[in-house]
């Protein structure tokens, strides 16, 4: 196989991609823009008149800022165990959907914990947590967890970006203006391909991707205990960890599903990302589905059938006032998936992009269902008669951040895409060049 | 050994004379109490000598020892606690008739607005066949507190002397003490007052004020008040002696007008501690509303908006329905 060609080929195949932005993509671009500014105007509507501003009061003191961060952080958790696990693969097909993947683990954790610092009434003493920390607080393991975790998984992708840093650098046909390429030599660290180099990547990705999984599980089960270690009756649960690590899984799988079909119509990338991939990631979340379902169940069937009163009185909100809420999150949400995906005749990819979206939303819903009505139900009735500390209803404030949040998700990841190819040049060279070993090998044998 | 024991019957006797005028100052230390015992005798302009924190020994006019306590405790100091006291509030259910004068004197004194209680006044029915009750609910200061384990700063924190503070100069508002409270008893200043810029008190955690935006808040037990040797602002402010308030080494609990043996009490009247499997272990005790001193109805008699708040307690239900018919 003759290598500077391959990678020349390739280089021209993904160079639209990150050369040119078509019209739809600059106004998608401004879209999202406009949306994030509207969030940062809220956000310094928050700092001015206080957390006031916000739908949280004195009993539900954490709102949807909360549910989002539990929600980013565990799509990143997924991401992370997810892409960990690949990488021990030797497939053809990862190299379609690895960097989507990455990127989705870095971004998630990058603005999920932006919501938690919302949430905090004093920003401007956030240093004291590391000032004065008490290592006794779940609040310290989760920042030690996170912050871990982040750095973990930005070193991952950063590895996983090197060698087509390197490949970008060396197009010179590429068209792009010299900055670009200073810079893709500068990331690039001095990447030549050469084989201790590639043995030495290989070598640290073979850790990285081990140690990431490790630290995304605990990333997000010290984030379940934020939760379950605490008295209250909705949340002080033993099964809280596992279920949150097998929730985080049924959300990320989700968005890599929606990821996959999305960047497939846009970037015309038919020939990688294929009906395979679609049905795969579709039977991984039909499996995921059905343990989420099991959790969901035993979690809500042993506090209705031992009815403390605690339970019995969370379960009268959550089958009152949220009576659609919990059918949404807990039925619809879970049950639409697995009827989907069950059946092969309805698997296709826009059937299990739909399975997949309903399971995102089912997925937040759960998580709304799981903060809010629990701390609208406390040991000791609520007696007041300001409606706004007895509901919790989020202001357009914290939607307006929410909003803001996904979009930068999305902004980031379309600039991401446009400073690296979404399907991993490296990988697919490294793959070929195993092959050919490969069957050299087989060849060889034969003679 | 022996010293102690001595040292604590002089408490005592002084105790049951002052009521809870015995409790001193962390700077002044023990020192003072001796000499405090004796001011009380003898003539008010009597000079008298007192150890100072750098071991010296000065005279002063005995009419400004009393005041010595007021002073300013730094956020620091009030970390420690007033040495050799666990305090302790006895509640007595059966007197109470929701005259809210805890609740108006402690807001008073903390510089509250009308709906932000430390001291609630729940109405308890705890099923449909049961009597309701007047259940004013303070903060417990639990001997396991569940929001100062959370605190990721240390801006709450529990001290010697039971009572567990807020020093809202460290908490940084992540709310986790909050949630983690299973008796509700925590509230979040939510936005700017303008109270809170006045910066004519030096802030002390020991009394809570001025507030500070985006800060927890919470009942302190007064310990502005303890160490001046008098009760709690609820205590005192009580017109049916509801709330006993005193001191677990001693024993002894008074509510301003009687004295009691705490152990005495709680086991003559079967003291119990609200939500007790939940292992936090309360320092207030509840006597159970049994020969009640009034009927419910007498703290009925209040404005509508406090009477809204009772709404879904099946009692007032039936009581609304009754009255309207």
């Amino acid at each position: 196989m003759d290598l500077a060609n391959r990678k020349k080929e390739l280089v021209e195949e993904f160079s639209p991609m990150i050369v040119k932005t078509s019209l739809w993509g600059k106004l998608w671009i401004g879209g999202l823009i406009a949306i994030i500014l509207v969030g940062l105007y809220a956000f310094f509507v928050q700092i001015q008149k206080g957390h006031e501003i916000t739908g949280m009061r004195d009993n539900v003191v954490w709102g949807i800022y909360i549910i989002n961060f539990i929600f980013f952080v565990g799509i990143s958790y997924s991401g992370a165990f997810i892409s960990g696990i690949l990488h021990f693969y030797e497939t053809s097909w990862k190299n379609s959907i690895s960097r989507i993947i990455e990127i989705m683990t870095v971004l998630s954790l990058v603005i999920g914990p932006i919501f938690i610092l919302l949430c905090i009434g004093r920003l401007d003493r956030l240093h004291y947590l590391f000032l004065y920390p008490r290592i006794q607080s779940p609040i310290t393991w989760d920042i030690i967890a996170i912050m871990t975790d982040l750095i973990g998984c930005f070193i991952y992708l950063l590895l996983t970006f090197i060698p087509d840093f390197a490949i970008l650098r060396d197009s010179k046909e590429l068209e792009i203006p010299s900055w670009r390429r200073k810079m893709y030599k500068f990331l690039a660290i001095g990447y030549k391909d050469t084989p201790t180099q590639s043995k030495r990547l290989h070598k640290i990705k073979n850790i990285m991707s081990a140690m990431i999984i490790a630290l995304a599980i605990v990333a997000y089960t010290v984030l379940a205990w934020i939760f379950s270690l605490t008295l209250q009756p909705g949340w002080n649960s033993t099964i809280f960890a596992t279920y949150f690590i097998i929730a985080g899984l049924y959300s990320g799988v989700s968005v890599i599903i929606i990821s996959m079909y999305v960047i497939r119509r846009v970037y015309k990338l038919e020939n990688y990302l294929k009906k395979i991939h679609f049905i795969g990631a579709g039977i991984v979340l039909l499996v995921i589905s059905l343990l989420y379902g099991y959790f969901t169940f035993s979690e809500y069937f042993a506090k209705w059938f031992s009815h403390k009163t605690s339970d019995t009185n969370l379960l009268n909100t959550l089958f009152g006032r949220y009576f659609w809420e919990f059918i949404l999150a807990n039925y619809i949400g879970i049950i639409i998936p697995i009827i989907i995906l069950f059946f092969k005749k309805l698997r296709t990819i826009k059937s299990i992009t739909f399975a997949a979206i309903v399971a995102v939303l089912g997925m937040w819903l759960n998580r709304y269902i799981i903060v809010v009505p629990t701390l609208e139900t406390p040991f000791l009735p609520i007696q007041d008669t300001r409606t706004e500390y007895l509901f919790y209803s989020a202001t357009w404030v914290e939607f307006a951040l929410s909003f803001a949040g996904i979009a930068a998700f999305f902004l980031f990841f379309t600039l991401l895409i446009k400073l690296v190819p979404i399907i991993p040049m490296s990988g697919i060279i490294e793959h070929e060049r195993k092959v050919i070993k490969k069957t050299k090998n087989y060849t060889d044998g034969l003679e | 050994m022996e010293n102690n024991k001595t040292e604590k019957e002089t408490d005592r006797r002084k105790f049951l004379k002052l009521g809870l005028l015995s409790s001193v100052s962390v700077v002044a230390g023990t020192s003072l109490v001796s000499n405090l015992a004796s001011v009380d005798e003898k003539l008010q302009s009597e000079k008298i000598r007192l150890l100072t924190p750098e071991g010296k020994i000065v005279e002063v006019d005995a009419t400004n020892i009393n005041k010595y306590p007021e002073a300013h405790i730094t956020p620091t100091e009030s970390r420690k606690g007033i040495p050799n006291r666990k305090f302790v509030m006895v509640i007595d259910l059966a007197k109470c008739n929701n005259a809210r004068s805890c609740v108006e004197s402690c807001q008073k004194a903390h510089q509250l607005d009308y709906h932000d209680e430390f001291m609630k006044i729940l109405l308890i029915q705890n099923n449909e066949e049961d009597a309701p009750y007047w259940f004013p609910k303070p903060c417990f200061h639990c001997d396991e507190p569940p929001c100062v384990t959370v605190c990721p700063t240390g801006a709450t924190f529990k001290r010697d002397d039971n009572i567990v503070l807020v020093d809202n100069n460290r908490c940084i508002g992540c709310k986790f003490c909050i949630t983690s409270c299973p008796y509700s008893a925590r509230i979040f200043n939510w936005g700017h007052k303008a109270k809170f810029d006045n910066k004519d008190i030096p802030y002390s955690p020991e009394t809570g004020i001025p507030g500070t935006e985006g800060t927890v808040m919470k009942c302190d037990f007064c310990p502005d008040l303890l160490r001046q040797g008098e009760l709690p602002h609820c205590a005192k402010a009580c017109p049916m002696g509801v709330i006993y308030f005193g001191d677990k080494n001693e024993d002894i609990v008074t509510n301003g007008i009687e004295t009691l043996r705490f152990s005495k009490l709680i086991k003559d009247r079967v003291g119990y501690r609200h939500l007790e499997h939940l292992g936090t272990k309360p320092n207030v005790y509840y006597l159970p509303a049994v020969n009640r001193d009034f009927p419910l109805e007498r703290g009925l008699d209040k404005d509508e908006e406090i009477l809204e708040r009772y709404k879904n307690v099946p009692f007032i239900e039936e009581f609304i329905k009754s009255s309207k018919i």
